[in-house]
């Protein structure tokens, strides 16, 4: 059950591919394709952040 | 002497100080020499990594891109994806680059297959694959410090002067030298492209949004990804091919190999997706030139037209400054571990006898003679160079596949179905290239989202099914397959 923690780095590599192919709406002025990519800069962050905060690899000492 | 100049000389100064003094207090050895005797802490990995990711493509290609073929291109630039697979990847090489003293990428395959001559072949295809982006790198610079300087400097004479610089400070210190630029470095960076990202969609469109609708009225279709051509499927599969190739490369690698721990690895692949938000900047000013600068022959000079339009001389001294750094330390690690490529996987090959003392000096005496080859090329290339330099990603992300393999608990690739796949798919990729083929001028009945795929990953594949299908007919019987020995120095290449 351990592994489980490993599904946070799926989301970020799937939704860092996908693309929202529409320019309405604007979000924060951006046309919502790009706002929607660079929304994933930050997701994936957040996510692979708790994975090694969670990674059972990051306990055992120095590796 | 005009302001601009004097800034770029200065900052140009500053990274030769910082680069020889980055030295000071070690004994250079060939660890601390070509991968910082694994020392470097998650700071300093992380302005090394970030190094590879801001080049001078970040300055011009970004922004030039985007300022000709729009929104594609533009998310392409930046992406998590990559990252994700360097969460993944680069501990486990770490870890056994650790254990097994492994100093160069061309190191780690010839350790793992146990095989020298492989380690030559893979030293020579990423040697070829370098140094045109090398020359690239440099070429780039040329062109910023030319223009910053509002042509008072050639592009020749800037690149002549770059090289001798980092040739200087890359022989002292190695690795460390592009460690202590990259910090600089990337404080300039941030600052410069921040600032013009935000300054040039207020200044000359009062926003974000009116800029967008502006280009959105003016050019439609140039905000989305098209039907064909650099669709979705071409963004998705580019995508992964580069990401494939990103960390194949020498001086990724090298920047790797530095760490102290695999903890800090995966730190820097969990915070740099948040720090390629700089490349979005870039983009914000390619967007901004669409309208401002219409008509533009060369579209790399998107960023410094607009820049000379709107700024006092001085700034553009800064981005000329940020520009050149950008040029300079990717350049000074791919020196780094080209010379160590060449010295522990080629020469040491042909001279198995060599001491590492010797090994030392050998690389940091190879230096000076890179950057003449280097430099002999940049001058007189031409067209091949530009496509081996195309050739590049497609040829390193080959080398993904036995690297895959090797990372597994029991390696299913053999040495020979490695080095076929290899050879093979390295074959393809060049004849690609130069005959101009896609996937769809190849197969022109196959649907848009296929024939749109990047034809670099479609190689792979068949790399992947070469390696396992060879490897299936070469395997030896278990046993014998392990006693090879581990160093693998002791019989001398085929």
């Amino acid at each position: 059950m351990k592994k489980m923690v490993y599904v946070l780095s799926v989301i970020p590599a799937l939704g860092s591919l996908v693309i929202f192919n529409r320019v309405e709406p604007y979000i924060l002025g951006l046309p919502f394709v790009l706002f929607w990519s660079i929304l994933w800069l930050f997701l994936t962050s957040i996510f692979l952040l708790i994975l090694n905060a969670l990674d059972p690899a990051n306990k055992g000492g120095e590796e | 002497m005009n302001v601009a100049l004097l800034i770029i000389a200065f900052f140009l100064i500053l990274s030769i100080w910082l680069g020889l003094r980055a030295r000071k207090g070690k004994e250079m050895s060939m660890e601390q020499w070509s991968v910082g005797g694994r020392g470097f802490g998650g700071l300093l990995v992380f302005f090394l990594l970030a190094g590879e990711m801001f080049t001078t493509y970040t300055f011009m290609g970004a922004s030039g891109s985007t300022y000709s073929a729009g929104m594609p291109t533009a998310i392409y630039a930046f992406n998590a994806f990559y990252f994700v697979l360097a969460y993944w990847l680069l501990p486990p090489i770490w870890k056994y680059a650790k254990e097994n003293n492994v100093i160069s990428q061309s190191d780690f395959y010839e350790k793992k297959y146990k095989s020298p001559a492989f380690g030559v072949l893979v030293a020579v295809i990423s040697v070829i694959s370098i140094i045109p982006y090398l020359i690239m790198q440099l070429k780039g610079l040329g062109i910023i410090v030319s223009e910053a300087s509002y042509g008072m400097i050639s592009p020749n004479v800037a690149i002549c002067i770059a090289v001798l610089s980092i040739t200087i400070y890359v022989t002292a210190s190695g690795v460390h030298s592009s460690a202590w630029t990259a910090v600089i470095k990337d404080i300039i960076i941030l600052s410069v492209m921040i600032f013009m990202g935000i300054y040039f969609p207020l200044h000359y469109y009062g926003g974000f949004e009116p800029m967008f609708q502006a280009i959105d009225a003016a050019k439609p279709g140039f905000l989305l990804f098209p039907e064909q051509g650099l669709s979705i499927s071409w963004f998705i599969s580019a995508t992964i091919m580069t990401a494939l190739a990103f960390y194949m490369f020498p001086h990724m690698l090298t920047g790797v190999f530095t760490s102290k721990s695999a903890k800090a690895l995966r730190w820097n692949a969990a915070i740099m997706p948040i720090y390629q938000v700089i490349i979005v900047f870039s983009l914000l000013v390619g967007f901004s030139a669409v309208l401002q600068i219409p008509n533009l022959k060369d579209t790399d000079l998107a960023l410094f037209t607009l820049a000379k339009m709107s700024f006092d001389p001085w700034f553009v001294g800064v981005i000329g400054a940020a520009g050149a750094l950008a040029a300079l330390v990717p350049s000074s690690l791919v020196l780094t571990s080209t010379a160590t490529i060449l010295s522990k996987n080629v020469y040491k090959v042909w001279k198995p006898t060599t001491t590492d003392q010797q090994l030392a000096r050998i690389s940091r005496m190879l230096v000076p003679v890179i950057s003449l080859v280097t430099l002999y090329f940049t001058f007189n290339g031409g067209k091949s160079i530009l496509n081996l330099y195309l050739m590049s990603y497609g040829f390193m992300a080959q080398m993904f596949p036995a690297l895959f393999f090797s990372l597994w608990k029991k390696n299913p690739a053999t040495v020979q179905g490695a080095a076929t796949g290899l050879i093979v798919s390295i074959i393809i990729i060049a004849y690609l290239i130069i005959s101009g083929a896609t996937i769809g001028s190849l197969f022109p009945s196959l649907p848009q989202v296929i024939k749109d795929l990047d034809v670099g990953l479609f190689v792979v594949i068949i790399n992947f099914v070469i390696t396992l299908g060879v490897s299936a007919v070469t395997r030896k019987p278990v046993v014998t397959a392990v006693k090879n020995s581990d160093v693998s120095t002791d019989r001398p290449s085929a």
